[in-house]
């Protein structure tokens, strides 16, 4: 593949969208102005499992102020109701607590809070079951696992070559609950117009044109009657990757008032009931080896949940099919369909997870086998990709360790746990490797007009979620025409943009520079360098027919060191370092911005996240932000992220790959693991709280 | 939102005047934990009073040497206060480890004590709790307890007052200063909280219609050393877990302890002022053997719950290392 050379790529761009959001004139998707909005407060079921049998609105409706009352016994009725997901409010049943059955829209946010509250149900409750357990009755495979992974794979014969192994490790690990809380909410407006009809949205999403095409599909419509617009959006992690159901009320409410627009912003205690979360994991390591460290056999069993509206299988096992070599090898994912909301995409669904037990289960076996845990790393390296046989694209897992090693300081370092003591603390260090997917999506499209002598207009209805795509995006595209970044007018976040993928999978950049480089290769071709305005191309991404034939990831290793307080257990990260290979940086400021915030989220995930399911009640009830713990900056260390200076050939043309959720991968991995170095004590469940240290 | 009534205090007397035979009434200062409960639908006020401008605003040393701190002084502030500072390190670490600077900005003095206990239970009302509705049973025993109390609890109710402020008050053996329709009144703190028994509803022993103007703090002892030590989950923006606000005055001659006031925080319905540890402590030796037998004493009347055995054991540490740090004099 052809790499474009660099100008603008791989340069600190500031920001372009900086001082519209520090100034606070970038809107988000409730602030945009339109005429006499009507707020939406949700109704939502206070049973995880039954029947509603009344929903009685005399009350809320005599409020002044309330235009309209939508229940389960008089909503609009759904063109489409095979997304379990989005299918609300169409017939009687409560699949979950949270569940929304209904809503109030009223002139003032006010007024449709209050008159929710007064709206009085009964239900005909039934027994419900919320609690994942290995030993769930319920058990099954799935088809296959997110997005389209085997769910099963086996290799060899891991079994005998375990039971043959000089060195096992044979352990249990665990995560809990986890939910995303960006700091903008999801929020919806919705405007029916029901001339056409004809639907627009003003959403808080990761991708328009997958909100376009499934709210088109649910509400009978074609995509042209839809728009989805989002030009700035304060977070998603994965939850705002698609739509869930509160588009889909607000969608209803917009239909039912007949013109108004709908304004429907989420609370944050309704962040935990209906807009996705990550599945608790029960994960069973085995890890065979040689006296030497050299894997033999390795099986990654996870046991998991979804629920029964519809199924969501995060795919936890399957960075064990690729990290390490090793001749045997199996790997499963078991469901079980609870009364529960759906689970989603977070923050590298499967990855995450799934190296975070592999990477702890990695440490153990350092330890049995008495070898750095480096050096241990670097004697399972696989020539070719494990699962395929394919050859890497940039396999630089060993540079990452190698360089971090030297970075962080790490020789000479005692492995012995317990032993480095600092006044009240006990001092330990952690490494843990980190793998992502170089994923490019299909479908993608974009548009370049020449609007002034010497300036561009290049559209495409990508997603900025915070992440720098305004920035990077424009960065691509004066790479890509040869032109100057003010030469560009990026418009990205409108379905009325040439169709864009969603911005996940850590593949945004990928998939819509492509795009683009086609479209700038087409309209040079068909204007040549000196185009008079109004000359435009128009061009879909091509395939990228080299990701069949190489094993394409991005790389990185994670080194943290804690203290642990000797009396009261509490964990301080003192350090952390991740050094990456991500490909070309498109950007060295976001591009750290990304990686340092995914190694935060890591640390969260290892000391902190949790979302408690009350099982009697079967809701979440650490439903807030001081109760649902995300690291404060107080629990932020000196933190850096180095990247090794490379270009992926085979990736796409701007050599890059996804930085998203790289950072994420493995960090907690590495704080546990510096946790036993410090303590002696190996903590298998996530979060380690001080409790677990105190012994 | 429940529509209300709100109305300007002009003065104190204005104020109580405002809620007498309002028993819907409450008053409004730093809104911090008022207004979120109003939102939660946990509080339905029909009438609101705001206090939050009254010139209650000021820290005075008095001529006995005691500060009297204004209903209305901001945690901030208060923190901030050069004699807080310098003569009440344990009180100025208790404010500047509680919430966030956005809330101790608008969190008030009086409001911080007033702030009710803490349950993720209570907050919600799609759940049963007996401090919100009378009656109607306790959420959290069986449910999520990591936050909840060990000492002093009930059947009724076993949430934690969640204040770091008030435990150092509490040790401080500070004096709540509140006028109603009968004049001005002071109350020991220690009479002011009360466990929960089987009236979880009441936090305080505040008479209905009482407004708290000001905190009197009695001057330290000569000598004393002070701190606060909060244990939580996360470095910033958590409630304790366990807290101890210690103070510790020990013999010039004989470095034997002479005095201690000991308070825990996030264990008890109330700041758990600890007089068995206390007595634990007086007249011996300031080692560590010695803290952990005044840690063992108080902590013998421990009662937890399933789910947060481990806060008996963590207090006890927590306290250990508190009065390890004063007495080799790393804080004072």
């Amino acid at each position: 593949m052809t790499t474009v050379q660099p100008r603008v790529m791989g340069t600190r761009v500031t920001r372009l969208d900086g001082p519209a959001k520090v100034t606070g004139t970038a809107s988000y998707a409730v602030e945009y102005p339109v005429d006499a909005p009507l707020y939406l407060h949700a109704v939502q079921a206070t049973i995880a499992r039954g029947r509603v049998t009344v929903m009685d609105t005399s009350a809320a409706t005599a409020v002044t102020g309330v235009v309209a009352v939508l229940t389960v016994f008089d909503a609009p009725r759904l063109a489409d109701t095979e997304d379990g997901d989005l299918t609300i409010l169409q017939d009687d049943q409560v699949h979950y607590r949270g569940q929304l059955i209904g809503a109030v829209i009223a002139e003032t946010p006010e007024t449709a809070r209050e008159a929710a509250a007064l709206v009085r149900i009964e239900y005909d409750a039934a027994e419900h079951d919320t609690e994942i357990r290995t030993d769930h009755p319920g058990l099954y495979a799935p088809e296959q696992v997110n997005p389209s992974f085997p769910t099963d794979t086996s290799d060899g014969d891991a079994e005998a070559a375990l039971r043959q192994a000089a060195v096992t490790v044979d352990q249990t690990y665990t995560t809990p609950h986890e939910h995303n809380n960006p700091m903008e909410p999801h929020a919806s407006i919705a405007i029916w117009d029901p001339d056409g009809p004809r639907l627009t949205l003003y959403d808080s999403t990761q991708g328009v044109h997958v909100v376009r095409k499934q709210l088109a599909t649910v509400f009978g419509l074609d995509l042209e009657q839809v728009r989805v617009i989002a030009k700035n959006v304060g977070g998603g992690f994965g939850s705002k990757g698609g739509p869930h159901s509160h588009n889909v009320l607000a969608a209803m409410a917009a239909q039912r008032v007949g013109g108004r627009p709908v304004k429907f912003a989420v609370t944050r205690q309704q962040m935990f009931d209906f807009v996705g979360y990550r599945t608790p994991t029960i994960q069973h390591i085995r890890l065979g080896a040689q006296p030497d460290g050299t894997i033999v056999a390795l099986s990654h069993d996870v046991v998991e949940q979804t629920a029964t509206v519809k199924e969501f299988a995060e795919q936890t096992a399957v960075p064990s099919r690729m990290l390490y070599a090793g001749a045997n090898r199996t790997t499963s994912h078991r469901l079980a369909k609870l009364d529960v909301p759906v689970p989603f995409w977070m923050r590298a669904p499967g990855e995450c997870p799934g190296t975070y037990a592999l990477e702890v289960a990695m440490d153990e076996l350092a330890y049995a086998c008495n070898v750095d845990p480096i050096e241990l790393r670097v004697r399972n390296e696989p020539d070719v990709d494990p699962e395929t046989g394919n050859p890497w694209s940039d396999r630089r897992l060993v540079e990452c360790l190698r360089t971090g090693a030297e970075r962080f300081g790490w020789a000479p370092r005692d492995p012995t746990p317990g032993l480095r003591i600092d006044g009240e603390f006990l001092v330990g260090t952690g490494v843990a490797s980190a793998v992502y997917p170089a994923m490019t999506q299909p479908g993608n499209s974009a548009r370049i007009e020449c609007v002034a002598p010497g300036r561009y207009a290049v559209q495409i209805g990508a997603a900025d979620i915070g992440t720098g795509t305004w920035t990077a995006l424009t960065q691509i595209a004066a790479d890509m025409l040869g032109c100057d970044i003010d030469a560009i007018d990026l418009q990205i976040g409108d379905t009325d943009l040439p169709v864009a993928s969603v911005e996940g999978g850590s593949s945004g950049l990928s998939s819509w520079g492509r795009a683009i480089y086609a479209a700038a290769q087409a309209f040079r071709q068909e204007h040549g360098d000196d185009p008079t305005p109004g000359d435009a191309s128009t061009a879909d991404a091509p395939d990228n027919e080299e990701a069949q034939n190489y094993g394409m990831y991005s790389f990185g290793a994670h080194f943290v060191e804690v203290r642990v307080n000797r009396y009261t257990g509490e964990i301080h990260s003192s350090r952390m370092l991740g050094v990456f290979s991500v490909g070309r940086a498109i950007n060295p400021t976001t591009l750290r911005s990304q990686l340092i915030g995914g190694m935060t989220m890591g640390l969260s995930m290892a000391l902190h996240e949790e979302s408690v399911r009350d099982h009697r009640f079967g809701h979440i009830v650490t439903q807030d932000l001081a109760t649902y713990h995300i690291a404060s900056h107080a629990d932020v260390p000196e933190i850096d992220a180095i990247w090794l200076d490379s270009v992926d050939a085979h990736a796409n043309p701007m050599g890059s790959r996804g930085a998203g959720e790289i950072g994420i991968v493995g960090s907690a991995a590495a704080v546990v693991n510096a946790i036993y170095h410090a303590t002696g004590i190996r903590v298998r469940d996530l979060p380690v709280h001080c409790d677990a240290l105190l012994n | 939102m429940i529509p209300f009534e709100y109305h300007r205090a002009s003065s104190v007397q204005d104020a109580v005047t405002a809620v007498a035979d309002r028993p819907d009434a409450v008053f409004l200062a730093g809104g911090t934990n008022l207004v979120d409960h109003m939102k939660l639908g946990v509080v339905e006020a029909g009438l609101v009073v705001d206090v939050g401008h009254l010139p209650l605003n000021d820290v005075d040393r008095l001529p006995d040497g005691t500060l009297r701190v204004g209903a209305d002084v901001r945690n901030s502030d208060l923190a901030a206060h050069p004699i807080v500072r310098s003569h009440y390190p344990v009180l100025a670490r208790a404010l500047l480890s509680a919430a966030s600077g956005q809330l101790r900005n608008l969190a008030t003095t009086a409001g911080n004590l007033l702030q009710r206990t803490r349950c993720v239970y209570f907050q919600d009302v799609t759940t049963p709790c007996n401090k919100r509705t009378p009656g109607s049973g306790c959420s959290a025993i069986g449910g999520y307890t990591r936050y909840h109390a060990i000492l002093g609890a009930s059947g009724h109710c076993i949430a934690v007052h969640p204040s770091d402020m008030a435990v150092a008050m509490a040790a401080l053996d500070a004096h709540v200063v509140y006028v109603d329709a009968d004049g001005e009144h002071r109350m020991p703190l220690s009479d002011f909280y009360r466990l929960p028994g089987d009236r979880p509803d009441r936090d305080t022993t505040l008479p209905a219609g009482a407004l708290i103007t000001a905190v009197e703090i009695p001057p330290p002892p000569d000598g004393a050393r002070s701190t606060y030590r909060k244990v939580r989950d996360r470095a910033s923006y958590a409630f304790a877990l366990t807290s101890v606000a210690a103070e510790l005055v020990l013999d010039s001659g004989t470095g034997s302890v002479a005095g201690a006031r000991i308070a825990l925080g996030g264990v008890a319905h109330m700041p758990w002022r600890a007089h068995l540890a206390e007595q634990a402590l007086i007249g011996e030796s300031a080692t560590e053997d010695t803290f952990r037998r005044a840690a063992d004493a108080e902590l013998a009347q421990a009662e937890p719950v399933q789910g947060n055995e481990f806060k008996v054991e963590l207090t006890k540490r927590a306290i250990v290392a508190t009065l390890n740090g004063l007495a080799e004099g790393r804080q004072r």
